[in-house]
């Protein structure tokens, strides 16, 4: 299977585009953040309560006005209170994330269409696809909910994933070894991969809830806020941001236990067993415990707050490991990054 | 279980699913008395708790750290002993805590058994606990309802019992399990749950994970695997002692394995034009499961392995096996192929001829195979490439004592070496006096001091071939099948409940004569129950017509 050599150099054109127009987003979303007010999108933010429901259902009868004076971080926002300038960095920060997007798609898409096969089959590709993901989940989220705040956590490790991708881990375009060659890369590595960006979504949310509910507990005693504590000022109150992770990281789950099965049924297949505890398949493994002790500490047992959020982070960091460590630290079954 | 935003009281706490003494806080009730069996049953409700069991949770990724960063003698057995080569004092103290084995580690089953243990004794109580929900009817209705996470309100014109009848069988239509009841002033209630598939799956998701050990636990009792090198031409039979390496489950004797052959006849390595990445390993094999059934051909590649009834076959590696012909003084004449092990990427390979029956002295060859000789070495053990374009050998010929009957077991793929480093097996002359050490090609011969000549033909290709059986696989396989399905059902269902109130709307004439108050109260993700509520609420009030 000969590589296209147009494609290849196209796709890697696009990386570099890709790359430069979401680090700018980043910059807007930041500079939104910083000198914005909580911006209209946040206002809306603080309206999905349970009022919410009651005004609607109230159609029938008295409605009730809605709450827009008690926002958490004291009150400064109201409804259409945007500085136009800082509320037009934000936009066009939206305008870049999709057009990155797209050269991202583009990128990933001739990639795929230089090697004649999924473009998932080394950590390079693996990266590009897993940002591609988690880019997506991000713009799906925005189109239902405003999570605009969500931009700059969410670009940062995106940028900085594509540029080791794009330095460190990049392999030019090769056809995959024998042992990929099976439509299980398809199902097995796009599940991961889907699992890895919706997790990406939920470590930028449970760092954000850190930064928010250690602003709420200093602001409640009087205590001064410093850097980066001050982040918090624009978020959404703690409790929201604590249920948002919860609900992607519940998501999540199904899909890295369905990717993990299909891992072992392919394992199979290759390898002649289904689990061997090969490093790879070990550090699944534990990802999976933990975050099974996630979505357990969380909906059972009842802890709230840091304590279940503290267990998440500790899932993507296993996630993390599994992504880096295992490939270039130890070796195993697993070693295609095509790095040596 | 402090679950709900507000207002959830008694109601709340019914529709938790939490056992009662997991809540947090929650001491064991009453006066603790005193005696082995009560010591006993808190040790089974400490251990059957939620904490325990997250505590457990954390102990098993933790215990399997090591499993990936320490060589494990399951996978990779080389690189234990390189281990144990450059870590003298510590390795023996990891070996006695089972760390190069940590999956088999006493200590790793412990913490999943009392996991399992766990596990089932939550599962004894929730099973049927679960089963008289699932036969319960919908609880009564709260008396405020405006007081619960979700309310509303409106009148319609329609008579109490109209009104009702039609939400009643809305509900019904929208699989709402629900009950009426009638109130002592008059007021009708509906109350309606849904959701009931969230603990369902909940239960599943466990249930079918202790399957799944179960599964694990069959595989590891009566399954087996074996690994054969075979070269091409060759073949094998289901027998342990046709095997090179054999590893049975702890209730397999391998006495009794079921007949199947196999034959390699062909094995073809394919690579990307212009460079040394394989691009496709195919090895053609005949097979016969069975004395009297008849060959059948089988296409066998990695990630197609031969399936037949119970036993399984796959290809699992390749390499080279030089055919090299040594005729001794005497006459007589020694062929065959010889398998090598390759050492690197390059299949340059390494590996060892034994002829004990040689005569006057018994004669050893060692050396390195490479199918694409690098010219700049010249010592003709590098290979550019695993592509056979410019096969090599590089070898040294020893005589005297191999050592074989000595009963000290030998590695077939390497002369040894003490018996070479005590000159009872000697390094060869050639016909010019210098030492038996040369590189040649194929055809190509070389002649010793004493007559013997030892020739290169070529080489032939082999296979590493894995025969196994697993009968934990198929129950494995659908455990976690049904795990992924409980799991879904018990994250994506939401467990809810919503209350009507028709009641006679005594005051002020006109034609709304019913007020209707409807409640909502979800037990898990309440934030996203609030919608659905207003959409019950709605086709409520718009299933009667006029409301409004």
């Amino acid at each position: 299977m000969p590589v296209d050599a147009a494609y290849a150099h196209l796709s890697d054109n696009l990386l570099i585009a890709t790359i430069l127009a979401y680090a700018a987003a980043m910059l807007l979303y930041a500079v939104e953040y910083a000198f914005g007010d909580r911006g209209r999108v946040a206002a809306a933010a603080a309206l999905t309560t349970p009022d919410a429901a009651r005004v609607l259902v109230g159609a029938g009868g008295p409605a009730i006005p809605p709450s827009t004076g008690d926002t958490p971080t004291g009150g400064t926002a109201t409804d259409g209170a945007v500085r136009p300038r800082t509320a037009a960095f934000g936009r066009m920060a939206i305008f870049l994330t999709v057009v990155g997007w797209i050269m991202h798609l583009g990128c990933l898409t001739s990639r795929g269409l230089a090697v004649g096969r999924a473009p998932w089959g080394n950590m390079y590709e693996f990266a590009v696809a897993a940002t591609l993901v988690a880019v997506t989940g991000y713009l799906v989220l925005l189109s239902r909910q405003p999570v605009r705040y969500l931009g700059a956590f969410v670009m940062l490790p995106v940028v900085l994933l594509l540029g080791l991708g794009g330095t460190v881990l990049y392999v030019p375009a090769a056809p995959l070894l024998p042992a990929l060659q099976s439509y299980w890369l398809w199902i097995h590595v796009s599940m991961i991969t889907l699992a890895c960006g919706i997790m990406l979504v939920g470590f930028a949310t449970s760092v954000l809830y850190l930064l928010r509910a250690r602003y709420e507990r200093r602001t409640a005693v009087g205590r001064p806020v410093h850097f980066p504590t001050t982040l918090g000022v624009r978020l959404p109150a703690a409790d929201r941001l604590e249920r948002l992770t919860f609900r992607v990281i519940a998501f999540g789950f199904p899909i890295l236990t369905f990717a993990v099965i299909a891992g072992a049924i392919w394992a199979e297949a290759a390898w002649g067993r289904y689990w061997g505890w090969d490093p790879k398949e070990t550090w699944a493994f534990i990802t999976w415990v933990i975050y099974a002790a996630y979505l357990h500490a969380r909906s059972t047992a009842g802890w709230r707050g840091r304590g279940a959020i503290g267990i998440a982070l500790l899932g993507w960091a296993a996630m993390m490991f599994n992504l880096f460590g295992v490939n270039l630290l130890i070796s195993g079954f697993h070693s295609y990054s095509g790095l040596s | 279980m402090t679950v709900l935003d507000r207002g959830a009281g008694d109601a709340g706490a019914r529709l938790s699913t939490v056992p009662p003494g997991d809540a947090p806080g929650s001491a064991p009730p009453g006066p603790v008395p005193a005696g082995p069996l009560a010591l006993l049953r808190r040790s089974w409700r400490q251990l059957t708790s939620m904490r325990t069991a997250l505590l457990l949770l954390f102990l098993l990724a933790v215990a399997a750290v090591p499993g990936s960063v320490l060589p494990q003698r399951g996978l990779n057995q080389i690189k234990v002993d390189d281990y144990f080569a450059q870590h003298p004092h510590l390795a023996p103290v990891l070996d006695r805590l089972s760390l190069f084995d940590t999956f088999a580690a006493p200590w790793f089953a412990g913490i999943y058994l009392l996991l399992f243990v766990s596990l089932i004794g939550c599962l004894s109580s929730r099973v049927p606990q679960h089963g008289r929900a699932l036969l319960r009817r919908p609880p009564d209705t709260p008396r405020h309802l405006d007081r619960l996470p979700q309310s509303a309100e409106f009148r319609t014109d329609a008579e109490v019992e109209t009104v009702a009848a039609s939400i009643h069988s809305g509900l019904r239509r929208a699989r709402w399990r629900v009950e009426r009841r009638a109130e002592a002033d008059g007021a009708v209630t509906l109350s309606a749950e849904k959701g009931y598939l969230r603990e369902t799956g909940n239960l599943l998701f466990h249930l079918a994970l202790v399957v799944l050990l179960f599964a694990i636990a069959m595989g590891g009792l009566f399954g087996w695997k074996a690994t054969v090198l075979v070269t091409e031409g060759d073949g094998f039979c289901d027998s342990v002692s046709s095997y090179d390496a054999f590893e049975p489950g702890r209730l397999v004797d391998g006495q009794h394995l079921p007949p199947f052959c196999v034959r390699l006849d062909d094995f073809t390595a394919g690579y990307v034009p212009g460079t040394s990445q394989p691009a496709s390993f195919h090895a053609r094999i005949r097979y016969a499961a069975g004395a009297a059934e008849p060959d059948r051909p089988y296409d066998l590649r990695v990630n197609s392995p031969l399936r037949t009834a119970g036993t399984r076959v796959y290809l699992l590696g390749h390499g080279f096996s030089p055919v090299i012909t040594v005729t001794d003084p005497t006459g007589q004449v020694f062929s065959g192929p010889s398998a090598f092990l390759p050492a690197d990427a390059t299949l340059a390979s390494t590996g060892a001829v034994k002829l004990p029956d040689a005569r006057p002295k018994q004669i050893g060859l060692d050396g390195v195979f490479t199918p694409d000789r690098d010219p700049a070495d010249r010592l003709g053990l590098r290979s550019l490439s695993p592509r056979p374009l410019d096969p090599g050998l590089s070898i040294r010929v020893y005589e005297g004592d191999l050592g074989l009957d000595s009963g000290a077991p030998q590695s077939v793929y390497s002369l040894d070496a003490g018996r070479i480093a005590a000159k009872r097996l000697r390094l060869a002359a050639l016909a010019d006096g210098r030492p038996a050490r040369v590189v040649i090609g194929p055809g190509q011969s070389v002649r010793l001091a004493d007559g013997t000549t030892v020739r290169f033909d070529g080489y032939r290709e082999w296979a590493r071939i894995q025969v196994g059986r697993d009968p934990g696989q198929v129950p494995a396989l659908g455990s976690a099948a049904v795990m992924v399905l409980g799991l879904l059902l018990s994250l994506r269902v939401r467990r809810r409940r919503v209350w009507f109130r028709f009641s006679p709307a005594e005051s002020a004439g006109g034609p709304r004569r019913t007020l209707v108050a409807a409640g909502g109260l979800a037990r898990d993700d309440a934030e996203a129950f609030g919608p659905e509520f207003v959409r019950v609420v709605q086709s409520a009030q718009g299933g009667r017509s006029g409301a409004g």
